[in-house]
């Protein structure tokens, strides 16, 4: 009993994050069809706005707020600098200077902080265990939890019961035909990336919450992680890749209790292996959006 | 006050190698339900493509009253009040039926309540209320159609320009469609563009037909006049002396 909870709590918690990571990329990807490879550097600029901010000493929430309109910012300044002006004229054109974008960010990073490690403030809260049913876990895990809960439950309601959330799945489904109805093209677009930030801003501070520190480096796991989540749940499906991000946590998880010591270091080598066989049985993804591409 | 006419004046249309439209022209008044007939491949898609915006004009113009929208993007072109659908069914496959129908309202400025309000009038009209809530991926292709038109009809367009509205459907569809369209003109006052290959359907719905064939007008009038039409009849059926 106490092993399953203690099971339940580090999947609910990885998985969260790994979701909230998944749903970031897949925002715009389901729009545009073009994976933002600068997602990741989305996740840098969130700790290093959190290791700048730590100068001030404001109170820690006003802080990681900073951090996260940062990392809003960030994303809507991808679009504008990476995606926008060649956006309609070529997929490899957005994918260079996505990657490009990517590079810039972290040898801004490289030359103007530093490329060792840097502490973030953390409040006590990041480092606290607490013992539920005779299980000890870490405060982070059940903030991660919390905050994956919430932030899933607002982004099923905007994109249900708002404007803009209809506006953009509709985008999402057929962009052509959305724009022929009159829906906004750039509006979507740029909040699909404001969005896009707002969940790696949040996802990042939980994420940098875990080690304490941040590094010009650290986007490249929740990109892959994120990539990953959502090839497994379906890349046009906004619940495909919370369900991707959820699986491949629990992938992760039962790994970690389940492998030989001296194999899990190994552990991402089964991981990705699990992940092909999957592939191979559902080469679409768990769920597969709509059925067809766009067709003109 | 009246509205405004919809009107392409002389419309050249160039893919690669091909002039796919040679200097057609077509009015389109409220109230009127025009038919657009001719053989596969002599431009009648393309001339609904030119008139949204999809397609670029390699010569003459578009007009809606005396505002020129041709070289206007297809969004601003749809604000404007034209409305269409597609050869190809492009329903949103993932978002429920009544969704669908809510993005257009949503789109033209109406309120979440006020779209929904709208969308579900709307499918009322076309006899899908049982439908409302399935998603557009699970309909029938003769369901899909209609949520199509009711889309098309949540932007409350002044022009209504569909392509192939009955490609698929079965008689008793088809026979519904011709009621619901053939009621439209007079409900709201729009123009109704039709392009199908059902002649039956259209000589039964349209005021006035015109006929195209490879990029020209060689035929227009009633359906009377164009049936009886020599080039019509040649297009439609081959003539041996044509290629003599």
């Amino acid at each position: 009993m106490t092993f399953a909870l203690q099971f339940l709590i580090d999947v609910l918690s990885l998985g969260g994050a790994y979701a909230l990571m998944a749903l970031g990329l897949v925002i715009v990807y389901g729009i545009l069809r073009l994976v933002n490879f600068a997602y990741g550097e989305l996740i840098m600029v969130t700790g290093y706005a959190l290791f700048l901010a730590g100068g001030t000493g404001l109170p820690w929430l006003v802080m990681a707020a900073m951090a996260i309109l940062v990392a809003v910012a960030t994303g809507i300044l991808t679009e504008y600098v990476a995606f926008r002006p060649v956006r309609a004229k070529s997929v490899t054109a957005v994918l260079i200077t996505s990657f490009a974008f990517s590079t810039l960010l972290q040898n801004a990073a490289l030359l103007f902080i530093s490329p060792r490690p840097r502490n973030v403030p953390l409040p006590p809260i990041f480092s606290q265990t607490v013992e539920i049913a005779g299980v000890v876990t870490p405060m982070r895990n059940l903030l991660t939890i919390a905050a994956a809960a919430i932030l899933l439950a607002v982004f099923a309601f905007l994109m249900r019961r708002t404007v803009l959330g209809v506006a953009m799945r509709a985008a999402a489904s057929n962009f052509t035909m959305a724009r022929m109805l009159g829906v906004p093209a750039n509006l979507v677009i740029t909040s699909a990336f404001a969005i896009s930030g707002l969940l790696a801003g949040v996802v990042g501070i939980l994420w940098i919450g875990r080690i304490g520190t941040v590094v010009p480096g650290i986007g490249m796991e929740p990109l892959l992680v994120a990539f990953i989540a959502t090839v497994i749940g379906g890349m046009r499906s906004l619940s495909g890749a919370v369900l991707g991000g959820f699986l491949l946590a629990f992938i992760d998880t039962t790994l970690n209790y389940t492998l030989a010591q001296d194999l899990l270091k190994f552990r991402d080598a089964f991981t990705f292996g699990l992940v092909i066989l999957i592939l191979l049985w559902r080469p679409q993804g768990l769920l597969k959006g709509p059925a067809t591409g766009q067709r003109t | 006050m009246s509205k405004p006419i919809l009107r392409a004046t002389d419309v050249v249309v160039e893919f690669t190698g091909l002039r796919a439209l040679d200097g057609v022209s077509l009015a389109l008044a409220p109230g009127e339900i025009v038919g657009l007939i001719g053989p596969n491949g002599s431009g009648k898609t393309t001339l609904i493509n030119a008139i949204t915006g999809q397609v670029r004009l390699a010569g003459g113009s578009i007009t809606l009253g005396d505002r020129t929208i041709s070289g206007l993007k297809p969004r601003d072109i749809a604000l404007l009040g034209l409305a269409r659908s597609f050869q190809i069914v492009r329903l949103f496959n993932e978002m429920t039926v009544v969704e669908n129908v809510q993005a257009a309202a949503l789109a033209h400025g109406a309120g979440t309540r006020a779209a929904r309000a709208t969308a579900l009038r709307l499918l009322h009209e076309l006899g899908l209320d049982a439908r409302a809530d399935e998603l557009g991926a699970s309909l029938s292709y003769g369901d899909k159609r209609r949520v199509e038109i009711a889309r098309a009809l949540a932007a409350d367009p002044a022009f209504l320009l569909l392509d192939e509205p009955a490609a698929g459907m079965n008689d008793a569809e088809t026979e519904a469609l011709l009621h619901t369209l053939a009621a439209l003109p007079a409900q709201r006052g729009l123009g109704l563009l039709i392009i199908d290959h059902d002649m039956g359907l259209m000589m039964r719905l349209c005021h006035r037909l015109q006929v195209l064939a490879f990029g020209k007008t060689i035929a227009a009038g009633s359906a009377d006049e164009v049936r009886r039409h020599p080039a019509v009849i040649e297009a439609y059926l081959g003539s041996e002396a044509a290629h003599a």
